[in-house]
């Protein structure tokens, strides 16, 4: 570890613990909220690794979160395993559907894309209550929640709060080792260039169809989360508009960065429901209001907005560093 | 940095303190004080079935009016409704800040089959009352494994039942022929069927077919139906699907006693298009009033109703079965909380919420009652009969209660 990175390494593990902490302060309620943005940021991570460093877009993630879920629902359901082994499960099978998607999707560019992953979140939930017999159909699955092994002292939501607390640091882990290293700058090459990422010898097929596979894992491991948390699937949980709320979260939070996952995260379990206090009559205005005000001030994200007022406040002592980070640090890094 | 760790312990021992002064809930009374009772409720006030979100504002009018003249027992009602825009996830969020935020005394009225089921558990884990549900699943009746948990409207079971009922008495040599939607809503219509005619079930029923809800056309489905010499058609499908019945089974000349689920009786969507002559003899089982029909103009119920929609809710349609509906069910949780008198304890609003004996509400066909008990948490199981005469729906027969109680 070289000395420049301590200060950062040191404020990550500070974040940890406050996260830990949260469980001592909070209400069971805030617990599970607060939960499910963790959820939310494994699936927003998942997005941006495709829509943010690769740049192919995808209107259809709520597709693989449901798949995550169902999967879980129903190794729970009917061959009683363990929460604990259905999440793993979740994500290799969404990993081996999302790299078979990705194969076909190699020909589809920019908005032919979305429009091909928008027909995968729209097919999803009818396709969920064919198979009845598996899915439970349009009644779903009810689940049940688990409590904490070892006979730890906490009840479920601590114990929840602590499952995806530690498969979030996790994944974030992972996913920050992948994306930034030589795979990482082969991922962001051929989202700037993929002729030029051709030349340099990289193998645009490959990477693309990898980046969509290891993309709805990550989606997937969220989706079994989710389903864990719930205690419930049914196709209603899964309809177009998580598809869209995902990629709200991935843009708002900060497109091709990493923590940016997490600020997208709390925009989109947050948001609504103050938009929802403010206004009953019509709360996706008020929400779209948000929307507007957060992409006008902060045109790179939240994670981008926090990166460049960093920057400012550092400015004299990083003055000559400084003009030839900003331009391609807005949009390419944490 | 030995004041942000000062900082940090502060933290620490305030967050400890509020855990331990949480009060322990189960033995005080919760969402209760002397003026005021919360009640807690979700509805899709966005997304897809946002159509319905009309029966919370309806609920919210109605508790206004209540507030305006007083109050129940000189307490005001807080009404907290919130959006779940029909997504389960949502539901559980909200029903849980209702319970473990807002400390609402019961829950009244959640809307939806699949954000109820994703509450069920938990609602009767915590004991909170989870009052006549807007929904139409037959589980909600279930008191043995769910004793905090109460339905509202008749099931598709309840019926089935009914039209089973008449079947056995009126139509001696009766050969049924059933078209259903193979899903829950279908197989629901046809259990309650089966199990109400008993064990001649095996007898009457001559042939069942099925059609997917994706299914383009059903007319293979109604010439089998013909040809298996059936006299009684029941038609369990949605308005889509109703209307090609009505309108082929009218076209290849096949005349049976056609009962048509209740589902797909609207004269707009269903009727007019299948045509008012094909449509001419259908029968149907109601236990509503319809608001359009104008056999109600001069009813007293449905004039009160028009008098609260246009001082409270103004802006809500006056030809929208659901603001009735919204009205009826509102008024049922009045009655409730008036007869719990002082006693607003979970338990005893439980209590009285199955101890409703013969409760008259406004958007109920005249002789149709509310009963509940410990073992009955279905409480609206009436419903009548009526046959379509090219205008309207008109009642015939006596009241069919799907389960002779008593």
């Amino acid at each position: 570890m070289s000395i420049a990175r301590l200060p950062r390494v040191a404020g990550l593990l500070a974040l940890l613990l406050a996260a830990c902490a949260l469980p001592l302060m909070l209400s069971n309620f805030r617990l599970f909220q607060f939960s499910q943005v963790y959820i939310y940021a494994i699936a927003i991570l998942g997005l941006n690794m495709l829509t943010g460093y690769n740049g192919q877009f995808s209107l259809g993630h709520g597709a693989f979160y449901a798949i995550g879920a169902y999967v879980s629902a129903i190794m729970m359901d009917r061959w009683n395993i363990s929460y604990g082994w259905t999440i793993p499960v979740a994500g290799v099978l969404c990993l081996i559907v999302g790299f078979l998607f990705g194969l076909p999707a190699l020909r589809l560019e920019g908005l032919y894309l979305a429009l091909a992953t928008f027909s995968l979140a729209l097919a999803v939930p009818q396709i969920l209550k064919y198979f009845e017999h598996w899915t439970g159909g349009s009644q779903g699955i009810v689940l049940s929640k688990p409590n904490a092994p070892f006979g730890l002292p906490l009840n479920p939501d601590q114990w929840l709060y602590f499952v995806t607390l530690s498969v979030l640091v996790l994944l974030f882990w992972l996913g920050a080792n992948l994306l930034r290293g030589r795979v990482g700058r082969a991922i962001v090459a051929i989202r700037d260039n993929h002729i030029a990422a051709e030349a340099m010898g990289v193998n645009t097929a490959l990477y693309k169809s990898l980046v969509f596979g290891v993309s709805a894992a990550y989606t997937g491991v969220a989706g079994a989360l989710s389903a864990c948390v719930i205690a419930y699937v049914a196709p209603d949980s899964f309809n177009v508009f998580l598809s869209v709320t995902l990629l709200i979260g991935s843009v708002i939070g900060g497109l091709a960065s990493i923590s940016g996952a997490v600020f997208g995260a709390l925009f989109i379990q947050f948001v609504p429901n103050w938009a929802q206090d403010i206004s009953k009559a019509a709360p996706w205005a008020i929400f779209g209001v948000f929307l507007i005000g957060f992409m006008y001030l902060m045109p790179f994200g939240i994670a981008g907005a926090i990166r460049l007022l960093w920057i400012r406040a550092t400015r004299s002592r990083v003055q000559q560093k400084e003009r030839s980070v900003v331009p391609s640090q807005a949009h390419t890094t944490t | 940095m030995r004041r942000s760790l000062q900082l940090l312990a502060l933290a620490l021992a305030l967050g400890m303190a509020a855990v331990a002064t949480v009060p322990a809930g189960a033995q005080t009374v919760v969402g209760v004080t002397p003026t005021e009772i919360k009640i807690g409720n979700t509805n899709p006030y966005s997304g897809p079935a946002s159509a319905y979100g009309t029966i919370g504002k309806t609920i919210a009018a109605y508790f206004k009016k209540v507030n305006d003249e007083g109050g129940i027992n000189g307490r005001k009602i807080t009404f907290i409704t919130y959006d779940d825009a029909y997504t389960p996830p949502k539901t559980v969020e909200m029903v849980r800040k209702l319970v473990e935020q807002d400390q609402v005394a019961a829950l009244f009225q959640t809307l939806g089959t699949p954000t109820n089921t994703a509450i069920h558990k938990y609602v009767n884990q915590q004991k909170v009352p989870h009052l006549f549900v807007a929904t139409g699943a037959t589980k909600w009746d279930d008191p043995k494994n769910f004793p905090w948990t109460m339905g509202f409207q008749p099931n598709y079971q309840t019926e089935g039942r009914v039209y089973a009922a008449y079947i056995l008495k009126n139509i001696p040599d009766a050969k049924i022929g059933i078209l259903y939607q193979n899903d829950d809503y279908g197989k629901d219509y046809v259990k309650g069927m089966e199990d109400g005619l008993g064990a001649a079930a095996s007898k009457l029923i001559v042939l069942k077919q099925s059609h997917e809800v994706t299914d383009p056309t059903i007319d293979s489905q109604i010439i089998n139906l013909k040809n298996s010499g059936a006299n009684v058609f029941f038609n369990v499908t949605i308005p889509k699907f109703a209307v090609q019945a009505i309108r082929k089974a009218h076209d290849i000349g096949w005349k049976p006693t056609h009962f048509l689920n209740n589902v797909s009786s609207s004269y707009a969507s269903v009727l007019k298009p299948a045509g008012v002559e094909a449509s001419r003899g259908l029968i149907t089982a109601l236990y509503t009033k319809v608001v359009t029909d104008p056999q109600w103009k001069n009813d007293k119920g449905f004039q009160d109703w028009v008098a609260f929609m246009k001082k409270y809710y103004p802006e809500g349609s006056l030809e929208d079965d659901s603001n009735f509906f919204g009205y009826s069910a509102a008024i049922l949780m009045a009655h409730v909380i008036k007869q719990c008198g002082s006693d607003l304890s979970r338990e005893n609003i439980m209590r009285q919420a199955e101890n409703l004996k013969g409760v008259e509400l406004p958007f109920l066909l005249p002789g149709i009652k509310v009963d509940t008990s410990p073992t009955d948490h279905a409480p609206i199981q009436q419903e009548r009969l009526a046959k379509f005469n090219g205008e309207y729906w008109e009642l015939f027969g006596e009241l069919f209660d799907a389960f002779r109680k008593n």
